[in-house]
């Protein structure tokens, strides 16, 4: 497995360059948007729910920031990775490449961005005057969870892609769904006991992460920490068996 | 040269779908499935494909429109798997299938380069030492800058095949793009395949001009819808039943 990534490295690189050329090409403000789109979205959510629930949440900017950041990352790679495949179609069906790099190379590209915002959140921490503590540190964790997460919904989104193409419809539904679930810019603790049933969704787990090592500054307990894990596991799994089953037969859906 | 088998298929058989699974949503592919519409054929592009050729062997593919030609060489270049049977092969394949696809329109002509170079297997240090050389071949030098989908076709075609061509395969595989370019690249681009076959490489070429496979082929394969009608080494018997053939459309019984 290793050596034979090293073999694509090169290729891996290159389409990762493509991606990104191709994504900033003809912006004048070229990748100051990737860092502008979120922020824009933050201001329009802190705009309308301030009045809502700004009261009851401290620091209810980071809040949502934090809600934000996690949620359009999830949503940038997946709604990409679903088409890359499709996308690149041409490409696999000439040349002997391995499939699944194309779905990598689009989430390095979304990595990169959701890295550039990241960036912009630390310093809307610190302006924001949210206290630094080391866990801060481990943040890395739902990050490193997240892009495993994402790379796993995007092996499933883009074979089932391959196979019905109104899937990206159905999705769009369905993210716009787990949006609300995710409790981006409300406080699920007014639901008390059902507080528990927003842990289903794994992009609450990854949000909630960030919530409790920014906001409250300590680290989640280790079965948190397990369910995090535990998700980001599973889908990649599903999403490498249903590759595996079915990347031979792309080729007949083109 | 020595003798060492390189490439080997046993039995090999690939079962091609088509119907109209394709562009249906999953409302439709339901429907039709309940009513029993849902429409898939398949049917064999490659049945039953055995044959061996050693190192320094060039195979000459022959056989009408949808022979299952093409789908051979996808298999062996392994863009598909085969349905039954298995594909040996014992060394880096270069395939020359359709050679202006897979090109980005939006990056440039140098960036295109690379990207494909990449495809094809080359590592970075070998490109930067190669870049200078395919551009000169392809004669785009000052084009380097230019996106690629301001080129014209005759260009396009040119750049694939100087990056193709570079590679040192041990297996080559031409179907039917010894014809690129204007007059003047095609002459370059035919002593350039030539060198590549003199310099010992094994090369499977899919032609429909019988002259060139009987002055170039060592080995010939001749398919029939999918069928292997025989595989040997008489070249000129087997292109002269396989002329016959094209002239009574009376497949030969005596091969």
């Amino acid at each position: 497995m290793f050596t034979k990534f090293k073999e694509n490295s090169f290729l891996f690189s290159e389409l990762v360059k493509r991606d990104f050329k191709k994504k900033y090409k003809r912006t004048y403000l070229g990748m100051l948007w990737s860092v502008l789109s979120p922020l824009l979205t933050l201001l329009v959510m802190r705009l309308v729910f301030t009045k809502f629930f700004g009261n009851e949440i401290e620091h209810y900017t980071i809040y949502l920031f934090c809600g934000n950041i996690v949620f359009s990352f999830f949503s940038d790679c997946t709604n990409g990775g679903m088409g890359s495949l499709m996308g690149n179609a041409h490409i696999f069906s000439k040349i002997n490449v391995p499939k699944y790099l194309f779905l990598f190379s689009r989430t390095v590209s979304s990595l990169i961005n959701f890295g550039l915002t990241f960036i912009v959140f630390l310093i809307f921490c610190v302006i924001d005057g949210v206290p630094f503590s080391f866990s801060f540190f481990a943040l890395i964790i739902p990050i490193i969870c997240l892009v495993i997460f994402n790379v796993g919904v995007g092996l499933i989104l883009s074979a089932l892609f391959m196979f019905f193409r109104d899937v990206q419809y159905l999705w769009s539904v369905f993210s716009m769904l787990l949006m609300y679930m995710s409790a981006i810019f409300y406080d699920p603790a007014r639901f008390g006991a059902l507080e528990r049933l927003f842990l289903i969704n794994p992009v609450y787990v990854y949000i909630k992460y960030f919530r409790i090592a920014v906001l409250e500054g300590y680290l989640p307990s280790i079965q948190f920490h397990l369910l995090a894990i535990g998700y980001a596991v599973v889908f990649f799994a599903i999403g490498a068996l249903i590759y595996k089953k079915f990347n031979h037969k792309f080729i007949y859906y083109i | 040269m020595t003798h060492e088998p390189i490439l080997s298929l046993d039995n090999v058989s690939i079962r091609y779908m088509t119907g109209d699974f394709k562009e249906i949503g999953i409302k439709e592919f339901f429907l039709r499935k309940i009513t029993g519409k849902y429409k898939v054929t398949e049917f064999w592009a490659d049945r039953h494909v055995t044959f061996t050729i050693n190192r320094g062997d060039m195979l000459g593919i022959i056989g009408t429109n949808g022979a299952g030609k093409s789908t051979l060489l996808k298999a062996v270049s392994g863009i598909m798997r085969p349905t039954e049977g298995t594909v040996w092969c014992n060394g880096k394949i270069a395939a020359l299938l359709e050679l202006g696809s897979g090109f980005d329109g939006d990056l440039t002509v140098g960036e295109n380069t690379y990207l494909r170079g990449a495809m094809l297997g080359y590592t970075r240090r070998f490109m930067d030492e190669k870049y200078r050389e395919i551009l000169a071949f392809a004669e785009l030098e000052e084009y380097e800058e230019r996106a690629f989908k301001h080129l014209s076709s005759g260009m396009k075609s040119r750049l694939a095949f100087s990056i193709a061509s570079l590679v040192n395969p041990d297996i080559l595989i031409l179907d039917e793009v010894l014809s690129v370019g204007d007059g003047a690249f095609r002459k370059k681009s035919e002593a350039k395949m030539k060198s590549i076959i003199n310099g010992g490489a094994t090369t499977i070429l899919v032609s429909h001009s019988i002259p060139q496979v009987r002055s170039m082929c060592s080995k010939i394969l001749w398919l029939d819808h999918g069928k292997q009608i025989t595989f040997g080494d008489d070249v000129n018997g087997i292109c002269d039943a396989y002329e016959e053939f094209l002239k009574t459309k009376v497949l030969p019984t005596n091969l």
